[in-house]
C-alpha cells in the first residue's frame, strides 16, 4: 500500500478539530468523584455487613452523607459542561437502554434517597439528637419516619447500597466503553477497571480519616484487592487491544510505546497502583501505617488515570488510524 | 407512495470522487441553506494524497454525516433527541437536546459539533427540502453531478443505479454503523 503523504480538510469545527476535546476537566472531576463515592457506598455497606454492626468511628459514620455532598459536587461539574444546561430536566424525561448516559442520570437520582437512608442508619444517638435539634419542627415526624425505615430495614438498605455503588462505578467506565468511534475507549473492561479505582480510591479517602484499628486494617487489606483488580484489569484492557486486530493493536501502541506512554506508567501504574500495594505490604507486615502519603497516592493516581483516559480516548478515531 | 414503501424507504448520498473538483460549492450551498453559523460547517471537503512522488494520486471526497443505519450517536443520547426520522435520516430535536455532548462522542466521523446555541447539529440530508420533493442543496448546487441523493430501497433510484454500476466505498466501514454515504471510486 502507498504511504499517506498529505491529507486536508476545509473541517476546522470546534470541538472537534484537529482531534476531539469536547469533555475537559468538568467530566474528569465528575467521573472521579463518581468512582470515589460508587467506592465510599460499597465499602461503608459492606463493611458493616461483614462486621454485624455500625461504624464506630464519627468519620465513618457520617461518610454516607459526606459522599452525597461529594456526587452533588460531581453533578455540578456535569452541568457546567452541558452546553444547554437550562435543558438538563431533559436527562429525566426520558429513559434510552443503549445509552449509558441515561442509566447514569437514573443511577445519580437513585443514589440520594439509598444514600441518606444508608446515612441517616450509620447515626449514633448523639448524632441523631443533633440532627433532630437542626430540623425544622414541621419535618422532625418524617426525619423520625426516615430513622425508622434506616434502622427497621438495615440490611435491605446496605445490600441496595453496594449494588448502587457497584452500579455506578460500573457505569462511569461503561460511559466511555461504549463509545465504538473512540478507539481507546471500546473496551468493557473500562466498567470493571473504574468501579475497582472507585472502590481504591473510595478506600483511600476513608484512610485519610480517623478510624478504628480493625476497621483501618479490613480496609488496606480490600483495598490492596481492588489494586490488583486493576492492575489485572489494566493488563487484560491492553492485551485485548493488542490481540484484537489493526484498530486495536494502535490502542494499545498508544500505551505501549505511544504518546500516553509514560504518563500512564509512571502516574497510574507506578505511583497510583504498584508504590501504595507495596506500601500496604509493608503496613500489614510490619504494622508501619503510611497514613497521609498512601490514601494521597491512591487518590492521584484514581484521578490520574482518569484524566489520561478521557484526554487519550478523544484523541483516538478511525480518521487518525495509519 | 405506498405506505409500505415509505416505511422501508432509505435515503444515501453518493459521492463521486472522480467528478469532485473540491469547488465547496456544497459546503456553501449547505451553510446559507441552514444557517449554519460562522466558523462551524455541515460538510466539508478532504482531500486526499496518496503515494510518492511523482506517482502520485488524489482524491477529493465531500464529506458530512452518514446518516447511519445503526446510528451509535441515537444509541447514545439519554434525551432522545437524536433520533431517526424519515428515510434512515438521522436528526437532532433541538429543544430536546441538552448539550451533552455523548452523541458527538459517539460519531465515528466526527460530524456532530455544538451549535452556539446550545444544542448539537449536523446534516440533515435537507430533510425539509426533500419533504417538499427539492434535492438536498449541496446536491442542488454542485457544479460536477458528482453528488446523488435518493432512496437506496428503490432499484429504480438514481442512487440504487450508481451503486449497482459502479465500484464504491464507505468511509470507515470497520465503525459497524453501517452508513449510507458512499463514494464512487
Amino acid at each position: 500500500m502507498n504511504a499517506l503523504l498529505e491529507a486536508t480538510t476545509t473541517r476546522t469545527n470546534p470541538g472537534i478539530d484537529p482531534s476531539l476535546h469536547i469533555w475537559g476537566w468538568e467530566i474528569v472531576v465528575y467521573l472521579f468523584l463518581g468512582g470515589l463515592v460508587a467506592g465510599i457506598f460499597v465499602l461503608a455497606a459492606a463493611l458493616e455487613l461483614k462486621s454485624g454492626e455500625k461504624p464506630r468511628g464519627t468519620a465513618l459514620r457520617l461518610m454516607p452523607i459526606v459522599a452525597l455532598g461529594l456526587i452533588s459536587v460531581g453533578m455540578g461539574a456535569l452541568w457546567l459542561d452541558l452546553a444547554h444546561r437550562l435543558w438538563a430536566w431533559r436527562f429525566y424525561l426520558f429513559f434510552h437502554a443503549t445509552s449509558p448516559m441515561s442509566w447514569g442520570a437514573w443511577i445519580l437520582v437513585l443514589i440520594y434517597p439509598v444514600g441518606l437512608l444508608l446515612g441517616l442508619g450509620s447515626m449514633n444517638d448523639e448524632q441523631r439528637a443533633w440532627l433532630r435539634g437542626k430540623t425544622p419542627g414541621a419535618l422532625r415526624g418524617l426525619l423520625t419516619t426516615l430513622f425508622g425505615w434506616a434502622d427497621g430495614r438495615r440490611r435491605g438498605i446496605l445490600v441496595t447500597s453496594v449494588a448502587m455503588g457497584v452500579a455506578l462505578g460500573i457505569y462511569t467506565g461503561l460511559l466511555l466503553g461504549t463509545m465504538p468511534s473512540r478507539i481507546l475507549w471500546n473496551s468493557a473492561v473500562l466498567g470493571p477497571l473504574f468501579l475497582a479505582s472507585g472502590i481504591s480510591t473510595g478506600a483511600a479517602l476513608l484512610l485519610l480519616l480517623p478510624l478504628e484499628e480493625s476497621e483501618r486494617k479490613t480496609l488496606v487489606r480490600w483495598d490492596a484487592v481492588a489494586i490488583v483488580a486493576e492492575l489485572v484489569l489494566i493488563a487484560l484492557m491492553l492485551l485485548g487491544f493488542a490481540t484484537s486486530g489493526e484498530v486495536g493493536q494502535w490502542a494499545a501502541s498508544q500505551f505501549l510505546g505511544g504518546p500516553y506512554t509514560a504518563v500512564f506508567f509512571s502516574c497510574v501504574v507506578v505511583l497510583g497502583l504498584l508504590v501504595p500495594l507495596v506500601m500496604e505490604a509493608i503496613e500489614a507486615k510490619r504494622h508501619l501505617p503510611f497514613a497521609t502519603i498512601l490514601p494521597v497516592l491512591i487518590l492521584t493516581g484514581g484521578l490520574a488515570l482518569r484524566w489520561i483516559l478521557l484526554t487519550a480516548g478523544q484523541h483516538s478515531a478511525f480518521r487518525f488510524l495509519p | 407512495m405506498s405506505a409500505a414503501k415509505t416505511a422501508t424507504k432509505r435515503y444515501a448520498m453518493t459521492v463521486d470522487t472522480r467528478q469532485c473538483v473540491g469547488c465547496k460549492a456544497c459546503v456553501l450551498a449547505c451553510k446559507a441553506e441552514n444557517a449554519v453559523p460562522d466558523g462551524f460547517c455541515r460538510q466539508w471537503i478532504v482531500e486526499e494524497i496518496r503515494g510518492e512522488f511523482p506517482k502520485l494520486s488524489a482524491e477529493i471526497r465531500s464529506e458530512r454525516c452518514n446518516h447511519c443505519t445503526d446510528a451509535p450517536c441515537v444509541k447514545n443520547c439519554p434525551t432522545g433527541a437524536s433520533h431517526v426520522n424519515e428515510g434512515g435520516v438521522v436528526l437532532v430535536t433541538h429543544h430536546k437536546c441538552s448539550g451533552c455532548k455523548a452523541c458527538i462522542a459517539a460519531c465515528p466521523y466526527d460530524a456532530r459539533f455544538v451549535h452556539p446555541e446550545g444544542y448539537v447539529d449536523k446534516c440533515t440530508f435537507c430533510l425539509h427540502r426533500v419533504q417538499k420533493g427539492l434535492q438536498p442543496a449541496c446536491v442542488g448546487v454542485c457544479p460536477t453531478g458528482t453528488l446523488t441523493f435518493g432512496d437506496a430501497s428503490d432499484p429504480e433510484s438514481a442512487v440504487s443505479a450508481q451503486l449497482r454500476e459502479r465500484s464504491s466505498k464507505v468511509n470507515h466501514p470497520e465503525s459497524g454503523a453501517g452508513p449510507n454515504v458512499h463514494f464512487l471510486v
